[in-house]
């Protein structure tokens, strides 16, 4: 056979196998607002960038009648490319090929790739659109999954690894996106849950719909597992190439340095928070104060809102940023925020990305509801996660620091490299109101007029300890600044941090707790 | 512009009013109830299969009283105390919510 011939043949087979499931499933699948796999490949990939691999594998199942089918590229496409020039490992599952299920050779592309990324060092992005496991693969379906989610394991802290959620994603294949640093989820799009409606139903009796049981806002605001919601695909796109811009191709690297540009005019810092230690103020417009551009990259907006964590700039630098959000149950520590923290800070050490903590909380959430759902293990998580860090830690006092939320939020004493406060801050161990009913409590009854004293002393306590300057009298505090002297300070403190270097004592691992 | 944020509203903590935000899950919050020996609550969702006591019985602690199937295992639910059976609340067959009342007992 001539090759001209030979290189027809290979077209020929290359146009089979890139119809998937063939059009009627292709219609399906658009009909529902979603892609197929290759397209959303080529969408989040720089253009021409992309080189497929396994292209023609098939699956060697033989009961059921399978040994009669033939699923091209065995539903699941994988290779590598690059976003706005950073190279990318990426799988997508083709739904239009079996639903998506998992079978072995299915599975075993997967691990071809993320080997391969954690290999050459590179970012992997797992696109999730499938029915769950091949059922007539039986356990060899279930092998698949438990590699995928042993090498999740492995790479976890070595190269970053982002899971798209486009379509279903059920069963144990939940567990790769949950074992990977930052989930996507698309409005109408993504479901995600352990046990389907029907199950849940014929168990139990709840009847639920599959949006309300795990739909995208349900991830994104409820239970926390997703990171990113977007409302389209071409939307969650563009944010998965944002969040790659900000991070690392691995733990070896640095995020890459940005042209450095100011904070725009309009983000006056010294405007933003009031004087009042009980009134709110969005700490967001804080953040956007000091990054360059006034640019700040949110991570998990819609959960756990009493406390802000996200990407910014400072100088061209990548930072991660870590903040009470008065504006949200008055930026309290509380299960979900406490886990929503400790997990960023942990991911910013693993990536070498410096930490900026904004902190302005009255302490903890008082409630039963709060000490029997295990605050206290999960309050744990951030002070472990800010001692272990090992990263630059620059922490700015804006207002309140009270109590163990004084402590856990960056505090000099879990070895924040620098800690700054301004003018208005208040550190001590309660607000002026609780400590003074405790401090002062005989004097108040005994007093003839016990509002008047108890005014009298919360005013005696404000101006003894509702500052700056008894902690900075001790040097946990390094400097008091004017806010607008922040962006400066937070400059200069990176700049020196550049090549921080700390040891711990050797171990195979904490035991932080979980 | 803070001020006109309809949304707005107090949370106390230690002592200070605090003018904030209020979560969903804040404000749904199932407010704490000491358990009460004398309300028997389904401590899982599923069926009853098997009523054992009537109105009016006397029970000794141990005894069953009723079997719920959930997870296809068929849970005997045993009397926590000694005491005469004041109402029974659920009937055969009836599919029951967690913390759903299945019986009351009163002291002999």
């Amino acid at each position: 056979m001539p090759i001209d011939q030979k290189i027809r043949e290979l077209q020929e087979r290359r146009k089979r196998i890139l119809l998937g499931g063939g059009e009627k499933a292709i219609r399906k699948q658009k009909a529902m607002g979603k892609g197929t796999a290759r397209e959303r490949i080529m969408i989040l990939l720089d253009e021409g960038s992309f080189s497929e691999y396994d292209m023609f594998v098939e699956h060697e199942a033989r009961d059921f009648d399978m040994d009669k089918k033939s699923l091209p590229s065995d539903g699941v496409i994988i290779g590598t490319g690059t976003i706005e020039g950073a190279p990318i490992a990426i799988y997508a599952q083709d739904f239009t090929v079996a639903g998506g299920s998992l079978g072995l050779m299915h599975s075993r592309k997967i691990t071809k790739i993320m080997d391969h990324a954690l290999k050459m060092r590179i970012p992997l992005i797992g696109i999730n659109d499938s029915g769950g496991a091949r059922i007539q693969e039986g356990v060899n379906s279930l092998a698949g999954y438990g590699e995928i989610f042993f090498r999740n394991t492995l790479s976890s802290g070595v190269i970053p690894q982002i899971s798209v959620i486009l379509g279903p994603c059920a069963g144990g294949a939940v567990y790769s996106p949950a074992l990977t640093d930052f989930v996507f989820v698309v409005q109408n799009i993504s479901k995600m849950f352990i046990t389907g409606p029907e199950v849940i139903k014929t168990v139990l009796g709840e009847e639920i719909s599959m949006e309300d049981l795990g739909g995208a806002r349900v991830h994104a605001e409820i239970t926390g597992n997703a990171h990113f919601y977007a409302e389209t695909e071409d939307e969650c796109f563009a944010k998965i190439k944002e969040l790659v811009s900000y991070i690392p191709w691995n733990n070896q690297r640095k995020a890459k340095n940005m042209e450095p540009a100011e904070p725009l005019d309009d983000c006056k810092i010294d405007n933003i928070v009031p004087s009042d230690p009980t009134l709110p103020y969005d700490v967001k417009d804080v953040i956007r104060s000091v990054t360059d551009k006034s640019e700040f990259f949110e991570i998990q907006r819609h959960w756990a809102k009493n406390m802000v964590i996200g990407f910014g700039r400072i100088n061209g630098s990548t930072v991660g940023f870590v903040a009470n959000q008065p504006l949200e149950l008055a930026g309290v520590l509380d299960v979900d925020s406490s886990d929503k923290a400790a997990r960023f800070i942990r991911y910013c050490d693993a990536f070498n990305i410096p930490i900026i903590t904004f902190v302005d909380l009255p302490g903890y959430l008082p409630g039963v509801d709060q000490e029997h759902a295990g605050v206290i293990r999960h309050g744990a998580k951030v002070l472990y996660a800010y001692s272990e860090a090992t990263v630059p830690k620059i922490t700015v006092i804006i207002r309140k620091a009270y109590g163990g939320g004084y402590i856990a939020m960056g505090s000099r004493h879990l070895r924040a490299d620098f800690v700054f406060a301004w003018p208005g801050a208040e550190i001590a161990v309660m607000g002026p109101e609780g400590a003074a009913n405790i401090i002062f409590k005989k004097e108040i009854m005994a007093s003839d007029d016990p509002e008047a004293t108890r005014k009298a002393k919360v005013e005696e306590y404000k101006s003894k300890f509702a500052n700056p300057y008894v902690a900075a009298a001790k040097g946990y505090v390094d400097a008091v600044i004017e806010p607008c002297e922040t962006r400066r300070m937070l400059i200069h403190a990176i700049e020196v941090s550049d090549n921080k270097s700390v040891f711990l004592p050797q171990k195979k691992h904490g035991i932080p707790p979980f | 512009m803070e001020k006109k944020d309809k949304r707005l509203e107090k949370l106390n903590i230690n002592y200070s009013e605090y003018t904030t935000r209020l979560s969903k899950k804040f404000k749904n919050r199932i407010p704490y109830k000491p358990s009460d020996k004398f309300r028997l609550l389904s401590f899982i969702p599923g069926t009853i299969i098997e009523i054992m006591v009537k109105e009016g019985d006397r029970v000794r602690k141990g005894d069953e009283v009723l079997v719920l199937e959930a997870m296809k295992m068929k849970n005997r639910i045993k009397s926590p105390l000694n005491g005469r059976v004041k109402q029974v609340d659920i009937k055969t067959n009836e599919v029951v919510p967690k913390g759903k009342l299945l019986i009351e007992f009163k002291p002999e």
